[in-house]
């Protein structure tokens, strides 16, 4: 159709072939094999066992709602350990931060090595610090707290120190140069910079710990996980079922207020 | 210097913002002292200082036989446990949150309520506890490595769909038209425009979920759904704190790594 | 073929209202002739690039009837309508091309309306096909560029790359929103050739948006003057005076045009 000029028009040259893409794929390929093996995991297994699990979940469905004032009391325990691990946690995580904010302490070898223990805190995962916690202090509440209080520390310190090196350095040459000391520094033209921030991490750190303090109790830790684990041993999935309800409504309720505080923070 | 100074006048004074800061300081004191009161603090262990001590020996004088011995029960065959089902758990929700993602985004062409819908379904797997998931499946498949992949495939849907889908409402709308401009269908425009853009996005979500996910995998053991967190609790239970430090060490080196390997994948994508 | 004397694009009684009340086009009525070169001018917000997007229904219009080559486009449904729009490219301000894929993907793209969707899906693009957008690449000097990323190229270049997505589309209509708004003057009179190039030597129906007067009367044969959403002048580029211009920019405050459609 086009009739085209005489311009000479070459033939498509060839692709050239990227090793690095194939490696890759070879790597994703072998992973997923290799992990296939490990774990023992054939869809063949669930599809076969499909009905146990759907049948699980329908009795789940049909909750028991009778039990939902028995599951209150640990409701407001589990609530209120997660508001103790937050500020806790919070309050330990504002005090380090500033410590291995390198704009603040100047000194590298302090805050090298209280970095490297802040990384070594960040990567236990929240149950396994209850696990532990439970194993030092005993079953309780407490082990609860206290597994959130390092939790909640991990969480807010990386945020924090991260957004304490972010501000605006004049306001401390300025204060610097009036010839404040360290503290002065620190009130006058650190706080008011990153104040919001502290608060908006602290927030989202505890939408986390509601999420975390509600699975806590099943390992002994507190709250109302300690109903999952009992429902659970005895197959009551009416009951098993309220509490996940009443989970899932609590976690839906605070992550929306705690949203929306942030939002209004930072605007 | 004739000029006579003004004087200070009074801070302005709004009203309403003082009463609304006042109200949320108080609120937050009364609900910090409402949760110290009331707590049982009791019961807790005489022996607590001694047993934490016992641990962090444990991480010092760790207990080597245990590290490899060739048995498969040994630190280091149930890492890799580990690290299987936080790979293969990771993979197969990559998959189902692709199209959960795309129902869940909110882009122009929509009716409002498609896209919220979609959130909402995300919320609630996102709020469904990871370990009852681990404990249905394990009812279903059994015990073992397999209930773990399952139970962190679908529970980990909740989260990396809603960020492929906040990536999905970031995009560029540009060659998505011009797709459509050329007569593209909706297909077309997902494949030709909407994926080559995305993809740098989903990779780099899935990397970053995987390092969650190694987190998961290490306490989904704590139910008995594979991996390293079952021989933790066991060691907790028979006191062998030297293991407990050394199960510990391993699960720390693991997650740094991995953080660093996929922080390192992730820095060679941007 | 149609019939020689229907117009390639045609406009009735055409209305655009946004969701917020805001009129965007009112009362056009236009007829477009095959291998015409169409310059639209006017400030920005009159409404030139709402009557482009109309054309290939990349905006719905809220009144009036669109008919591209015989076929309404206004009410023209999924396959019909991406056949219809299969007939119409299109170069925007922005380029728009998916910046991530090698070139030699983004002028494929220009196929897609003529393919069954599973096999581009799987990129089963025919091997004349892909030769077909090497020589479109070719056609505007980046053949060196075939597997290179798009996002590597310069400005200049992506909207040549573009022109080369359109030119393998093989439509009969081009639409071109601002196709230099966002590059130096000396690559815009280089696009501009391009396109010039599609008009002339393939028989494309080019409509231009265009910001600069100068432009616009070096490449175009006809001038459509748009101010508020309505057409206020339609005539030969060889007929149009300085003064024209001054009116339709000077958002009439001057003397009115000579010529209402």
């Amino acid at each position: 159709m086009p009739k085209s000029k005489e311009q000479h028009l070459a033939e498509l040259p060839k692709k050239k072939f990227k090793i690095m893409n194939l490696v890759w794929v070879v790597i994703m390929v072998l992973g997923l094999f290799l992990s296939v093996d490990v774990t023992n995991t054939h869809i063949s297994v669930l599809f076969n066992n499909f009905s146990q699990f759907t049948d699980i979940f329908v009795q789940m469905c049909h909750p028991d709602w009778g039990y939902a004032a028995t599951a209150v009391p640990l409701l407001i325990e589990t609530i209120k350990m997660a508001i103790l691990g937050t500020v806790m946690g919070s309050a330990i995580a504002f005090v380090y931060s500033l410590l291995i904010a390198r704009n603040i302490v100047k000194n590298k070898a302090v805050t090298g090595i209280l970095r490297i223990i802040m990384n070594i805190v960040r990567t236990i995962p929240d149950l396994l610090l209850g696990a532990i916690f439970v194993a030092v202090v005993g079953i309780g509440p407490v082990a609860g707290v206290l597994a959130l209080t390092v939790f909640t520390f991990g969480v807010v310190v990386k945020l924090f120190y991260e957004a304490i090196e972010t501000i605006d350095p004049g306001p401390i040459e300025a204060l610097t140069a009036v010839g404040a000391n360290k503290l002065q520094i620190i009130h006058f033209a650190v706080m008011p910079q990153i104040l919001t921030y502290f608060i908006s991490y602290v927030l989202y750190a505890f939408e986390i710990n509601v999420r975390a303090s509600t699975v806590l109790g099943y390992i002994g830790a507190g709250g109302i996980g300690l109903y999952l684990q009992q429902t659970l041993q005895v197959f009551d999935y009416a009951k098993t079922g309220m509490i996940i309800l009443v989970i899932i409504v609590v976690v839906v309720i605070i992550d929306y207020i705690s949203t929306k505080s942030r939002e209004a923070l930072m605007k | 210097m004739d000029t006579t100074m003004k004087k200070l006048p009074p801070k302005p004074v709004d009203t309403k913002k003082k009463i609304q800061h006042w109200t949320i300081a108080i609120v937050t004191v009364v609900l910090i002292i409402w949760s110290f009161v009331g707590m049982d603090f009791g019961g807790i262990k005489a022996s607590a200082g001694q047993i934490a001590g016992a641990i962090v020996a444990g991480i010092f004088h760790p207990d080597w036989s245990y590290v490899y011995n060739g048995s498969g029960e040994d630190l280091i065959s149930q890492l890799w446990e580990t690290i299987c089902i936080a790979f293969l758990g990771t993979f197969i929700s990559a998959i189902i949150s692709l199209p959960f993602a795309f129902w869940a985004a909110n882009t122009r062409h929509k009716k409002w309520y498609t896209s919220r819908s979609g959130k909402v379904v995300l919320a609630v797997i996102r709020s469904f506890p990871e370990i009852v998931l681990a404990l249905m499946f394990i009812k279903a498949v059994g015990p073992g490595s397999a209930a773990g992949v399952l139970a962190l495939g679908f529970h980990s849907v909740g989260m990396l769909a809603k960020l492929f889908s906040e990536a999905i409402e970031n995009l560029e709308e540009g060659a998505n038209e011009a797709v459509t401009a050329a007569g593209g269908s909706k297909f077309n425009i997902i494949m030709f425009a909407t994926m080559p853009n995305l993809m740098p996005a989903l990779i780099s979500n899935t990397l970053y979920r995987f390092d969650v996910s190694i987190r998961s995998a290490s306490i989904l053991g704590l139910v008995g759904a594979g991996g390293i967190g079952y021989p933790l609790i066991i060691a907790l239970q028979y006191r062998q704190w030297n293991r407990v430090g050394v199960i510990l060490v391993g699960i720390i080196v693991m997650v740094v790594v991995i953080d660093w390997i996929s922080g390192w994948i992730r820095k060679k994508l941007v | 073929m149609a019939a020689t004397n229907q117009p390639m694009i045609q406009l009735k009684n055409v209305g655009k209202i946004y969701d917020n009340g805001t009129v965007g086009l009112k009362d056009i009525n236009l007829n477009i002739d095959k291998g015409e070169f169409v310059v639209v001018v006017g400030l920005s917000g009159a409404g030139k690039s709402t009557l482009l997007r109309s054309i290939n229904r990349l905006q719905d219009v809220s009144e009036g009837d669109i008919i591209i080559d015989g076929k309404s486009i206004t009410s023209a449904k999924g396959k019909d309508l991406r056949e219809i729009r299969r007939d119409i490219g299109m170069i925007f301000q922005s380029f728009n091309l998916v910046k991530r894929s090698s070139v030699l993907r983004n002028v494929l793209t220009g196929r897609v309306g003529y393919y069954p969707t599973w096999k581009t899906t799987f990129n089963l693009f025919a091997k004349e096909d892909k030769q077909k957008a090497y020589e479109a690449l070719q056609r505007v000097d980046l053949a060196d560029k075939v597997y290179t990323r798009a996002d590597q190229l310069s400005g200049g270049q992506q909207q040549r790359v573009a022109i080369a997505r359109v030119l393998t589309q093989n439509p009969k209509i081009i639409l071109a929103d601002e196709p230099t708004a966002s590059l130096d003057p000396q690559t815009s009179r280089r696009v501009m050739h391009d396109l010039k190039m599609l008009n002339e030597e393939y028989g494309m129906t080019v409509v231009a948006n265009l910001h600069s007067v100068e432009l616009a009367k070096e490449f175009g044969d006809r001038v459509i003057g748009v101010r508020a959403g309505q057409i206020v002048y339609d005539g030969k580029m060889s007929e149009t005076s300085q003064a024209v211009f001054d009116d339709i920019y000077n958002g009439g405050n001057g003397k009115k045009g000579e010529e209402d459609a």
